[in-house]
């Protein structure tokens, strides 16, 4: 996998000429409108896309930055920040993997990621020999032999302007939320996927395959339009812990599924947490994602481990708009050290015989704090509209927290709900009837741990969760004891 | 022949509280140890300091676990020796499969040993073996640990974990307590399948009736943190009949004299 990467970073640098013209041009930091001018200028973008850029920049003008959420954080000074950062050229990058931080190299070794993976994820400049077969090559020309889109935002707006026309804020509208408006006034890239009417997509879609999404900034912006009887599994983000210099990141995710397709997106979230005992250093993830389901009996299902970040800030939702659609959400949150999170997901029951499933698993630490912040919708029109919830915290120690905030809002009286709540501890008897077995306290934590999670788990695709158990292991290591 | 398990003198404190005040008892392989007394003499305490419960602090006194100091291992490192203590009240593992967790600890077991990890199959067959003895379903193994199981199938269950690992020193903590008696038959069963002449017992129990089906060599008195009289099975039938009273009775008589 890791020399496919390569080879498409190196192919997309030689392509655009890229790094030499930025590093000419550098935006200046701050926010106006001829930053968001210049950016799209820079990308080659056209006139409406611009327009709609400006359009989310003038609104954004007009909002405050919410302070609802159960989390902390100093002020962000939006004029400080640089919107269109340049890709670090290779004198700026490390030399070597003996130049990067040993703590990180420790992580990569224990999830096992081959060494010029652990290079490329460092930020190495590498000055690598490809294979002569291109893995991600050859995927993607057989993606395209059955009609799937699948490249970056910026080529999609340039190669099929009809459809991210169409779609484009179709979801989550440029006016959402300070975050995604924001976002979409300076977005920088992201992912674009089109499964074509009645398409399979014979594989699992990822970013890994799609180098540009490790340059994406901090304003990533992701499209995925399931057409008709279609169906697609996207995996987003990966295991290994990703060192970044933007410290707020806030990206958009649309999901659109029309009549019986289905979209199961899964995420693995490592950002760095920033130092365990202050906190200094993490990343702010403050993301909007959500979903339709435009047409009848279509589904989407979001499952995410969110073990990283300093401070998590994001509600994958669904719109179930077609009737007999279908919305599913499955979450492992993680906090330990100093990370907050307030996630959880929003169903909103628009159309007949609508079901939606939560589940959500939120896993405390050190003086992490972990909130689950859910609403369930059911409008009028709802007829037979049902939903189970089910949130389930596990605290580790007795410095941190777990709070739950479950809105639950019905119109119409034939809707059936189900609300389950659990806190737990690991306890001291737990940990020591393990120990008593010959189980030591490290394999009983993490034994508690998936077990916990196993739900959630056994909703992600094989090979990743397979990984997303290991990196709990990882990140609770020494958090009992 | 060395003893398997030698305490002498030992006292141990909750919190503050002193609830062993001066232990001392010698095991021998193959040998089946009773303690009995009264609620709050001590006696869950004592397997509790002997599994290497944090909570419990060893104020004085010494033991040695096959003759090297028990004190100084973690209780991982004691199970991995092979002491096993069947809990008074076993504690639910959600989401872990009881197969699983077997594995995992036999495995530790096993390392701890030098020996090779257990493959799948020689698992199952084993684990499969094993079930039989206390007459456990199947059901069981695939749930997880005592969840939703009902307090004779916990007790069950842990005499299986026994089974199992095949410890050299098996507590046990008030095992009967709660079992009615067709339940208390399967788990002595359980226990007298596996009495050896390398492997010794100590039954903690409140109750005579668990002695009619695993009849020890030794039973002891504990009462306040003492054990204040020791004798052969036959002591537990005078306990029957006599009650604890008598006994406390005379240990307060010492105390004041």
């Amino acid at each position: 996998m890791s020399t496919a990467m390569l080879e498409e970073y190196a192919n997309r640098e030689y392509e655009f000429g890229f790094v030499t013209d930025i590093e000419m041009e550098m935006v200046p930091p701050g926010l106006n409108e001829d930053t968001i001018r210049l950016i799209s200028a820079k990308k080659k973008e056209p006139e409406w896309m611009l327009e709609w850029r400006l359009k989310a920049y003038r609104h954004w003008l007009t909002m405050e930055e919410p302070a609802w959420p159960n989390v902390e954080y100093p002020p962000i000074d939006y004029q400080k920040m640089v919107y269109f950062a340049a890709p670090k050229s290779d004198a700026d990058r490390p030399k070597s993997l003996d130049e990067v931080d040993p703590e990180l190299l420790k992580t990569y070794e224990k999830l096992g990621i081959p060494l010029k993976e652990q290079e490329m994820l460092a930020g190495v400049a590498v000055d690598a020999v490809f294979d002569s077969v291109s893995v991600a090559t050859t995927f993607k020309s057989k993606l395209a032999d059955m009609g799937i889109i699948f490249c970056s935002f910026s080529e999609a707006v340039l190669e099929h302007p009809d459809l991210v026309k169409k779609y484009l804020g179709s979801v989550v509208p440029y006016s959402d939320n300070f975050f995604a408006t924001l976002n979409s006034a300076v977005f920088s890239d992201g992912s674009f996927v089109y499964i074509p009417k009645g398409v399979r997509c014979p594989m699992e879609l990822s970013t890994y395959f799609r180098i540009n999404a490790m340059n994406t900034g901090q304003f990533e912006r992701t499209l995925i339009v399931a057409d008709e009887g279609s169906y697609v599994s996207y995996l987003e983000g990966c295991t290994a812990p990703m060192r970044d210099e933007n410290q707020l990141h806030a990206a958009v995710v649309e999901l659109v599924a029309l009549g019986d397709a289905t979209i199961k997106y899964s995420t693995v979230q490592n950002w760095y947490p920033g130092d365990l005992e202050t906190g200094k250093g993490g990343i702010y993830n403050f993301v909007t994602k959500r979903g339709k389901c435009d047409g009848p009996r279509s589904k989407i299902s979001w499952t995410q481990v969110e073990t990283g970040s300093a401070i998590t800030w994001k509600y994958p939702s669904c719109i179930l708009k077609g009737a007999d659609s279908v919305g599913e959400f499955y979450s492992v949150a993680l906090t330990k050290g100093r990370q907050q999170a307030d996630t959880g997901t929003k169903m909103i029951h628009i159309g007949k015989n609508t079901t939606s499933t939560i589940i959500s698993k939120g896993i405390s630490a050190g003086r992490g704090q972990n909130t689950y912040r859910g609403q369930v919708k059911i409008l009028r029109g709802a007829d037979g509209a049902r939903n189970f919830s089910q949130c389930d915290s596990m605290l580790i120690g007795d410095q941190c927290g777990a709070h739950t905030f479950p809105y639950i809002d019905v119109n119409n009286p034939t809707a059936r709900m189900e609300h389950e709540a659990t806190t737990s501890k690991i306890g001291e008897d737990q940990l020591f009837y393990c120990n008593q077995r010959g189980i030591s306290t490290e394999d009983a934590v993490s034994m508690i741990v998936n077990g916990f999670c196993k739900e959630v788990f056994r909703e992600l695709p094989m090979e990743f969760a397979v990984e997303a158990q290991k990196l709990l292991e990882i990140n609770l290591e020494g958090s009992v004891g | 022949m060395s003893a398997i398990l030698e305490i002498k003198d030992l006292c141990a404190s909750v919190e503050g509280n002193e609830i062993l005040k001066g232990i001392s008892l010698t095991i021998n392989p193959g040998e089946v140890h009773a303690i009995m007394g009264p609620n709050g003499s001590g006696k869950s305490t004592l397997a509790q300091v002997l599994a290497g419960r944090e909570e419990y602090e060893i104020t004085s006194g010494e033991v040695l676990y096959k003759t090297e100091d028990l004190t100084d291992m973690d209780p991982e490192e004691r199970a991995r020796e092979g002491i096993f203590l069947a809990f008074q009240y076993p504690v639910e593992i959600p989401g872990v499969s009881n197969t699983y967790f077997l594995k995992a600890a036999l495995n530790a077991i096993r390392k701890h040993r030098g020996e090779k990890e257990i493959d799948a199959v020689d698992f199952l067959r084993l684990v499969r073996e094993k079930m039989k003895l206390v007459h456990m379903d199947e059901s069981l193994l695939r749930r997880p640990v005592n969840e939703g199981f009902s307090g004779g199938e916990k007790k069950r269950n842990e005499i299986f974990h026994m089974a199992v690992l095949e410890p050299t020193l098996g507590l046990l903590d008030e095992t009967d307590s709660g079992l009615d008696i067709d339940a208390l038959k399967v788990v002595a069963e359980g226990v007298n399948v596996l009495r050896q002449d390398d492997r010794s017992f100590v039954v903690i129990t409140h109750y005579q009736r668990l002695l009619n089906y695993i009849v020890p060599d030794f039973v002891h008195v504990l009462v306040d943190g003492r054990i204040v009289r020791s004798g052969g099975k036959e002591l537990a039938l005078e306990l029957e009949e006599k009650g604890y009273s008598w006994l406390e009775a005379e240990v307060g008589a010492l105390a004041t004299a």
